[in-house]
């Protein structure tokens, strides 16, 4: 039937069926696969156990985190050792580890929540913006994400901070400024080869308007990145604000974070190390749940790129 | 080939130029009062409005940002509020050796960790080392470098004593093992899963199917396409991680007591020294665009596709 | 012209492709191509891939700018339309793609996405469910699929919703490009079955893109054959693949074992199509024909008219009509 040398359709049958199929069931097939994964289901539940504690602090904490408790330190005027009074021991103000702790989740979580949905919306907009308009829209909004990006942007912000005054307001906004660039780029490169999709010129040649392709038809499939790397930048902004905090300018004190548990305990690691290990570990478990959670809905927004880097 | 070079440079420039009128905007609107600031909490109001027209805080912006901009040129970075007398030129040349040992230390360990792993784990994927090797690069992208450094302290210098517990002395290698290996961890952790994707990727490809078949001995498929293969990407990347490294890295020079740029920025950054912040700021950033154009350069030199492909 | 639903004059469209890093060639996809299309007729175009066939139709529905020519719709010359006017105009010419996988919004209902159409011809929320129903009957599709996301649907039933979407706005010309391609050949036969019931009760005019002859043969009522970049013969369906005129249109008819006419020279066609940025001189087609004379590797044939409605650019095939011998006999 195929009578002249032609490759433009030897290809097309069958090529996106699979994705195509999955996008209405995504939820059940999150479901499947947590099902076999050990791994990605520990994480997953390790983040829920973190938003419940952190929501529900004031009734799961055992004490006051603020309260310097008269017993909470040794004769010698020393934190007390893990026991059963004080779980994770007490610090050196006499204050409760455990609680401190579970009130720091409360930070690191909103503030990593905060900040990514922050920097996600920043960066969507950027990058759907350039993506879709092209042209000198493109250029400017892109080497306008170069500077950004190129700036040592940590050193920066300490600046920002440093002259503003610490504050949870003022964190969120410096880790956001932080992470769009990276967001702004990915979705930008997804957004170029959206706009190449028959579907989308289609809706152009049917005489659908700009805002209006843009909204249903290019947004919607940018849910899998924006859900993959708001969970990975979720990981990132904790890190960061965590090095605000040991710098003494993330978090106003007396609030509790666990980068500031870790910069106070450093001074009397040698003689309560409990104050380095429980924020360490807190913190730690934390960023690698969420890592891990990260990879897990990187295979399953996109099962062609299993096996992928990062 | 040329016509490339120059415009990725005039973009270059143009990030440049963006970078330091992002630091003139932050310095400018900075609330604290320069004048104030160098003439002490002392002064007399008379002695602070003059010395503001000394630096010529009372022109316009614009005229402030040109001569700025024009200072710049002459590669003068301005005067230390704080630091009586220094300028901000030579407090950076003073600052920048530490950094550069602790950022060529860092990258120096990113490749003897990162590479060697991701290549072994490639090769015997699912055993115990991929696995050990994965878990353990997890471990080190979550690991927040300031608790990784303050384990090392209280492990090797302060239990055992096997190396110094801060500050610098001679020889500086030894003062830097540690800092540049907390420095090296996470990106050797990212560098190992890199490689391994890029091997797995190539040792699937057709052609070492084919240099199978000719017999070609494993050792020789391993030295000849597969670590080239898997090389390229890496060293775009540890070329740009080294540009980040050299503007200072804040928070682990801090925790070592190495007085490098990093150093030197969180101590103007705490006495509100604008000039130093905005110099040490640009320096960092100047070094990671300039980083970035060298890697570009070279990286298209040897191989041509390669900017085509990834233009895509 | 007036009587024209499409007219296309001299429309060209060039492309900038790099060449390494430094360097660019300009490629002429469409070269100085005319067409014309009257209301309630298929035109067929045919050509290899790289012949600028979709480039045509992409630069007719605005998604890809013409270098030169105009194209006139009606009697708007809608070349240059920008903005609110071009989306007006959009209404007017449908396109149905190639890819049944890609031309649906794979996050979309079928519902939805017809209703999409609806919408931009202003058809009141109230009224689209009804309508959405007629126009699956009207491509013999049931209403049930409505709810159904095109991941959930055949080639040939994805084709049809494409073919719904486009008649829901209800176009002047349809652009079908390469619109069956990607079907099996029982349900190929289906789809252009249908398009051809839709045209005689609409009215409406196809253009007919298909490297597929046999598919041209069998819906086109004339057909513009295509080689790099431009029209090579041009003519009415059954006169062209009775007696093709282009040494290479009968290259091509003879390739098709079914439609080969009789007493055509099987004639084999040898070789790749010139790369369209570095075409030969002359005749683009002279190092594949078998038929080549001197004038052919230094002169451009024109599209001549030979006779009513039939038009061939070749130096071999025009001489043998405006000589007295060829004259004298009868064609057919």
């Amino acid at each position: 039937m195929i009578s002249i040398p032609e490759s433009e359709a030897a290809a097309v049958v069958g090529v996106g069926e699979t994705a195509a199929l999955a996008e209405p069931r995504l939820w059940r097939r999150a479901l499947r696969s947590l099902a076999h994964d050990p791994v990605a289901l520990l994480s997953v539940l390790f983040i829920l156990l973190l938003v419940v504690v952190a929501l529900f602090a004031p009734w799961i904490a055992p004490h006051n985190p603020l309260e310097q408790f008269p017993n909470g330190l040794s004769d010698v005027g020393a934190p007390v050792a893990p026991g059963a009074r004080f779980w994770l021991g007490t610090d050196q103000a006499g204050r409760d580890v455990l609680s401190r702790l579970i009130y720091g989740a409360r930070v690191s979580l909103l503030v990593g929540v905060v900040a990514t949905g922050l920097a996600s919306a920043i960066g969507v907009v950027v990058g759907t913006v350039a993506g879709y308009a092209g042209g000198i829209v493109d250029s400017v909004l892109m080497r306008v994400t170069d500077t950004v990006l190129s700036f040592p942007i940590l050193l920066f912000c300490i600046a920002l901070i440093a002259v503003t005054g610490p504050s949870t307001r003022n964190v969120v906004l410096v880790i956001a400024f932080a992470y769009w660039t990276y967001l702004a780029r990915v979705v930008r490169s997804q957004v170029l080869s959206l706009k190449e999709r028959e579907f989308v010129n289609a809706a152009r040649t049917l005489g659908v308007r700009h805002a209006t392709i843009v909204r249903r038809h290019v947004l919607p499939h940018l849910w899998p990145t924006i859900i993959v790397y708001g969970t990975l930048g979720i990981a990132t902004s904790i890190l960061i604000e965590a090095s605000l905090s040991f710098l003494g300018i993330g978090v106003p004190l007396p609030q509790a974070s666990w980068g500031e548990m870790i910069s106070e305990g450093q001074q009397y690691f040698q003689t309560a190390p409990w104050l380095l290990v429980a924020p360490g570990v807190a913190l730690i478990l934390t960023v690698l749940a969420f890592n891990l959670a990260g990879d897990w809905l990187t295979d399953l927004m996109d099962p062609a790129e299993r096996e992928g880097g990062r | 080939m040329i016509g490339w070079v120059a415009r990725r440079f005039a973009q270059m420039v143009l990030v440049v130029f963006g970078v330091v009128t992002l630091a003139f905007v932050f310095a400018y609107l900075v609330p604290a009062n320069p004048a104030r600031m160098v003439a002490g909490p002392q002064a007399s109001p008379q002695a602070v409005a003059s010395i503001a027209r000394q630096l010529g805080l009372d022109r316009s912006v614009w005229s402030q940002y040109l001569s700025f901009l024009g200072r710049l040129l002459h590669g003068n970075l301005g005067v230390s509020f704080v630091l009586q007398g220094r300028t901000v030129a030579s407090e950076i040349a003073t600052a920048l050796p530490y950094t550069a040992a602790l950022a060529l230390g860092g990258v120096l360990w990113e490749i003897v960790l990162g590479i060697p792993v991701g290549v072994i784990a490639a090769y015997r994927p699912r055993s115990v080392i991929d696995r050990v090797a994965t878990f353990g690069a997890l471990l080190g992208l979550s690991a927040p470098p300031f608790w990784l450094g303050l384990m090392l302290i209280y492990f090797l210098a302060y239990k055992v004593s096997l190396f110094p517990i801060n500050g610098v002395g001679h020889p500086l290698i030894w003062y830097l093992i540690l800092p540049s290996f907390t420095l090296g961890v996470g990106g050797a952790a990212f560098y190992s899963r890199m490689v391994r994707t890029t091997v797995r990727q190539v040792l699937r490809s057709p052609f070492i199917e084919f240099a199978r078949l000719k017999g070609m001995p494993e050792r020789t498929i391993l030295g000849r396409h597969v670590i080239r293969h898997a090389l390229l990407p890496v060293v775009t990347m540890l070329g740009m991680d080294l540009g980040y490294f050299l503007g200072g890295v804040l928070i682990i020079e801090s925790i070592f007591g190495i007085p490098g740029v990093g150093q030197l920025a969180y101590a103007s950054i705490a006495t509100i020294d604008i000039p130093m912040i905005t110099g040490t700021v640009m320096v960092a950033a100047v070094f990671m665009v300039l980083m970035n154009f060298i890697v570009d350069v070279t990286y298209t030199l040897i191989d041509p596709r390669v900017r085509l492909r990834r233009g895509r | 012209m007036s009587d024209a639903a499409l007219a296309v004059r001299g429309l060209t469209v060039h492309f900038r492709v790099r060449r390494g890093l430094v360097g660019s060639r300009v490629v002429r996809a469409v070269d100085g191509v005319d067409l014309a299309l009257g209301p309630g007729e298929t035109l067929g175009v045919a050509g290899e891939s790289g012949s600028g066939k979709s480039t045509i139709a992409r630069s007719l529905v605005h998604l890809t700018r013409p270098n030169g020519g105009t194209i006139t719709l009606g009697e708007t010359d809608v070349t240059s339309l920008r903005g609110a006017a071009l989306r007006r105009y959009r209404r007017r010419m449908q396109m149905v793609y190639q890819d049944p996988y890609d031309s649906l919004d794979p996050r979309m209902t079928v519902r939805d996405a017809i209703g999409e159409a609806l919408a931009v011809r202003g058809l009141s929320r109230d009224r689209r469910p009804g309508e959405v129903a007629r126009l699956l009957s009207r491509v013999n599709l049931p209403d049930a699929l409505a709810a159904r996301y095109p991941g959930q649907l055949s080639g040939g039933q994805r084709q049809r919703v494409s073919i719904a979407r486009a008649l829901a706005v209800e176009p002047d010309v349809i652009i079908c490009d390469e619109a069956v391609a990607a079907l099996d050949v029982s349900i190929r036969a289906q789809v252009l079955n249908l398009l051809k019931d839709i045209q005689r009760d609409t009215g409406v005019a196809y253009l007919f893109i298909s490297h597929d002859l046999s598919t041209l043969r069998f819906v086109a009522d004339r057909v513009a054959i295509m080689y790099v970049g431009r029209v090579v013969e041009h003519g009415p369906s059954l006169e062209l693949f009775a007696e093709p005129l282009h040494p290479y249109t009968r290259a091509l008819i003879a390739a098709v074992p079914s439609v080969t006419a009789r007493g055509t020279k099987r004639l084999h066609l040898a070789g790749e199509p010139p790369d369209p940025a570095n075409p030969p001189t002359g005749c683009p087609f002279h190092p594949r024909c078998p038929e080549a004379i001197d004038e052919c590797r230094r002169v451009r044939p024109e599209l001549t008219v030979v006779g009513p409605g039939r038009s061939v650019a070749c130096h071999v095939a025009v001489r043998s009509f405006r000589s007295p011998r060829s004259a004298a006999e009868p064609s057919r």
